[in-house]
């Protein structure tokens, strides 16, 4: 009787996020999930159950290059953003001493995110262009003759101005699990004769993992969802699945957008599940 | 004879009842003075009271979302045009999923193609519109003069006219059902950066030439970027065609094909989609010879850079848009729509457009509202006398400049092909995100 009740209370506290949950989750993806197989032509999406979406989208040779693309780009920034995100939050975790001065780095860290995304990103154009600010310079310093036209509308400026966008994802969780890193343990291992990259590979690596998992998590999926990075940086050269998706949609063929949707969502949902067999993150929650 | 009205304003006032009753009564002096004026038309007269309280939503693209239209329909008009600019993609998107956010939507023929059949706007009954018979012959039955040929792709008549007030399906011939009043189109053609080039371009294929590699860009807007494509490979000679505003499948993939070759031996060096891209593309100096938007040549010559509307021996491609009536107008307010639609028409938003180097659907009427000067610059190809203001008086041209392409006849008479819908829609776009990803 008493787990009875206990029981309907805790069915009764749940009901809340389960009900946002459904509502704002699990509805609408079921609604993606079922337009993906309706039909559609130039103005009307026709209800209907066909697999031609999906057998295009698995068959084109676009797709593969456009996954390969994506793919590309989410592992260029997720390894510059973790090597920066690691070394800045090991930083300020062991060599910033005092709680105050953490802070006050650690604000600094955030303050360029004050400014919206789009503008940090647009910010770069006139910077990397042709006539910008970084080639006048090389220029007149004498050490290029030509400006230097990778800078801009190219993979190179997509990854940067992703890296620039998304390292502190990674910064604050690494930083997180460092605080959590017991000093005794570093001191313990100075204290057996390892010496200080011995002690970062075997102690703080290893406990560093939930933070890397997590800021790798939050990098990963915001990158293979992208496009309007992907858009600007490579003045619309380059594709990827998220640019895919909203040109898809801007032609109003939600069908075929829906069924590019399941096909990301999955493959992000896979790559995820990976990272989590990695670590386990609990941990840090 | 002032009895008689004061009669009539009494039958008006039994016959339409309760609702109007309040009004009339308040303010009966002025009614009474109103009727004096125009008995005639006694129904308006007292319309035109309410029509202070109207507020119409128009959307669509930048280019006629004009805010200065706007403040004059609250002069000459007296009520509230609400605007709302998004690219041409989201404009279809709009018209078609969200036919109740909108009374008014200022679309593209080939949109219009797209998004009428949907069912969410009305036709006009142009008997209705007293300046129906000023509009351009281009719009009625897709002639400019009578021996004028009609240019492939969706020409604005072809899609210009319904069979009859409940249909959606377009009419062979003009109508008295309209589906869109055409407001704003022009012909385009490749900008270039004078300065940047040290030769002649004469041709569509200069596009593609590999003097211009990494200097050259096109729209990605597939339905208008495939027409900018078709004209550059006819004109290489590589790709014949029956239709460019109706290609096959086969005629799709072999464009596509010059194109992603272009691509990958990196002549472009950036693709764009909005207005502004193409205005700092070119500024900047990153690109000299593109696919332009004639006034996003006036925004960079604007910043002093010199840039050309360059016309092109295979003719121009052109494209035009309109002003429809939403599904769910009626009553007021969609009296106050055709008394919009047919004030757009009188001339002064006409020549407003002119002098932005677009053209007035109704020209007749927008000569009234320009200097002779002007209509001779803009319109008739000649040599301006005196500066050439921008409608908010900014100066554009110097005197002695002559419009690139030259006069109205010139160039709206060469065009090769409109913008335009295929048939192979899907296929095309596929095909062009091919090579966007190539």
């Amino acid at each position: 009787m008493a787990s009875d009740t206990s029981k309907r209370s805790s069915y009764f506290l749940i009901t809340p996020m389960a009900l946002i949950f459904a509502v704002f989750l699990v509805i609408p993806l079921l609604t993606i999930v079922v337009v993906s197989f309706w039909d559609y032509d130039e103005y009307r999406i026709l209800p209907d159950f066909i697999l031609e979406n999906y057998s295009y989208l698995l068959s084109s040779s676009v797709t593969w290059s456009i996954y390969l693309n994506t793919l590309k780009y989410a592992a260029l920034t997720w390894f510059f953003t973790l090597v920066i995100g690691f070394t800045v939050a090991y930083f300020l975790a062991f060599h910033v001493r005092s709680l105050t001065w953490q802070i006050v780095f650690f604000m600094l860290c955030t303050i360029p995110f004050w400014t919206s995304n789009i503008i940090r990103m647009i910010s770069w154009i006139p910077f990397l262009g042709r006539n910008g600010l970084l080639n006048s310079a090389l220029i007149n310093l004498g050490i290029v003759d030509q400006p230097l036209e990778f800078l801009l509308f190219s993979d190179f400026a997509v990854v940067l101005a992703d890296v620039h966008l998304y390292a502190l994802f990674m910064v604050v969780p690494i930083f997180n699990s460092m605080m959590r890193i017991d000093r005794s343990l570093v001191e313990a291992a100075r204290d057996a004769g390892a010496s200080g990259f011995e002690t970062l590979k075997s102690v703080i690596v290893p406990l560093s993992k939930p933070g890397i998992a997590i800021g790798s998590i939050f990098v990963i999926t915001v990158v293979m969802g992208d496009f309007i990075t992907v858009r600007l940086m490579s003045g619309g050269q380059s594709a990827s699945v998220g640019l895919q998706i909203s040109n898809e949609i801007g032609l109003l063929q939600y069908p075929a957008a829906a069924a590019s949707a399941v096909v990301l969502l999955i493959t992000v949902l896979l790559i995820v599940t990976a990272l989590l067999r990695l670590v386990d993150i609990r941990k840090e929650l | 004879m002032t009895i008689e009205k004061k009669v009539s304003t009494k039958n008006l006032e039994t016959e339409t009842g309760v609702s109007r009753r309040g009004f009339v009564k308040g303010a009966a002096a002025v009614t009474g003075a109103a009727i004096g004026s125009g008995a005639i038309t006694g129904f308006p007269t007292i319309w035109a009271q309410n029509i202070k309280d109207v507020t119409l939503r128009q959307f669509g693209t930048g280019v006629s979302n004009i805010n200065a239209v706007a403040d004059k329909v609250k002069e000459d008009l007296g009520f509230t045009l609400q605007m709302t600019a998004l690219d041409s993609d989201a404009v279809a998107q709009r018209a078609v999923t969200q036919p109740n956010s909108f009374d008014i939507a200022d679309i593209e023929y080939w949109i219009c193609k797209k998004v009428f059949p949907a069912g969410t706007m009305q036709p006009m009954d142009t008997t209705k519109l007293a300046n129906y018979k000023h509009i351009s012959k281009l719009f009625i039955d897709g002639k400019l003069t009578p021996d004028s040929e009609i240019a492939q792709g969706t020409a604005p008549h072809t899609v210009g006219f319904v069979e009859g007030a409940d249909s959606t399906t377009f009419a062979s011939a003009p109508t008295q059902w309209m589906t869109l009043i055409p407001t704003i189109y022009n012909a385009d053609t490749l900008g270039i950066r004078p300065d940047l080039i040290d030769r002649e371009i004469t041709s569509w294929a200069d596009l593609l030439d590999p003097a211009f590699k990494g200097k050259a860009s096109i729209l990605n807007i597939p339905s208008i970027g495939i027409m900018d494509a078709a004209m550059v490979c006819e004109a290489m000679g590589e790709v014949t065609y029956g239709d460019k505003g109706n290609m096959t499948k086969d005629e799709i993939d072999k464009t596509i094909a010059v194109m992603i070759d272009a691509k990958k031996a990196g002549q472009f060096r950036a693709f764009w989609k909005s207005f502004d891209e193409s205005v700092n593309l070119m500024a900047s100096g990153e690109v000299v010879i593109q696919s332009m938007w004639s006034p996003a040549v006036a925004a960079v010559r604007s910043k002093g850079i010199a840039c050309k509307y360059q016309p092109l021996k295979e003719g121009y491609r052109a494209w035009g848009g309109g002003i429809g009536l939403a599904k769910h107008l009626s009553g007021l307010e969609l009296e106050a729509a055709y008394e919009y639609i047919d004030w757009y028409l009188s001339g002064w938003v006409g020549a407003y457009l002119n002098r932005q180097g677009y053209y007035s659907a109704a020209p007749a009427t927008a000569k009234k509202f320009m200097s002779d000067d002007e209509w001779g610059f803009w319109m008739e190809g000649k040599a301006a006398e005196g500066d050439i203001l921008s409608p908010d008086g900014k100066v554009m041209e110097k005197a002695g400049a002559v419009r690139d392409g030259g006069s109205y006849e010139e160039r709206m008479g060469s065009v090769a092909c409109w913008n335009s819908v295929m048939d192979e829609n899907k296929h095309m776009v596929r095909k062009w995100n091919e090579f966007i990803a190539a």
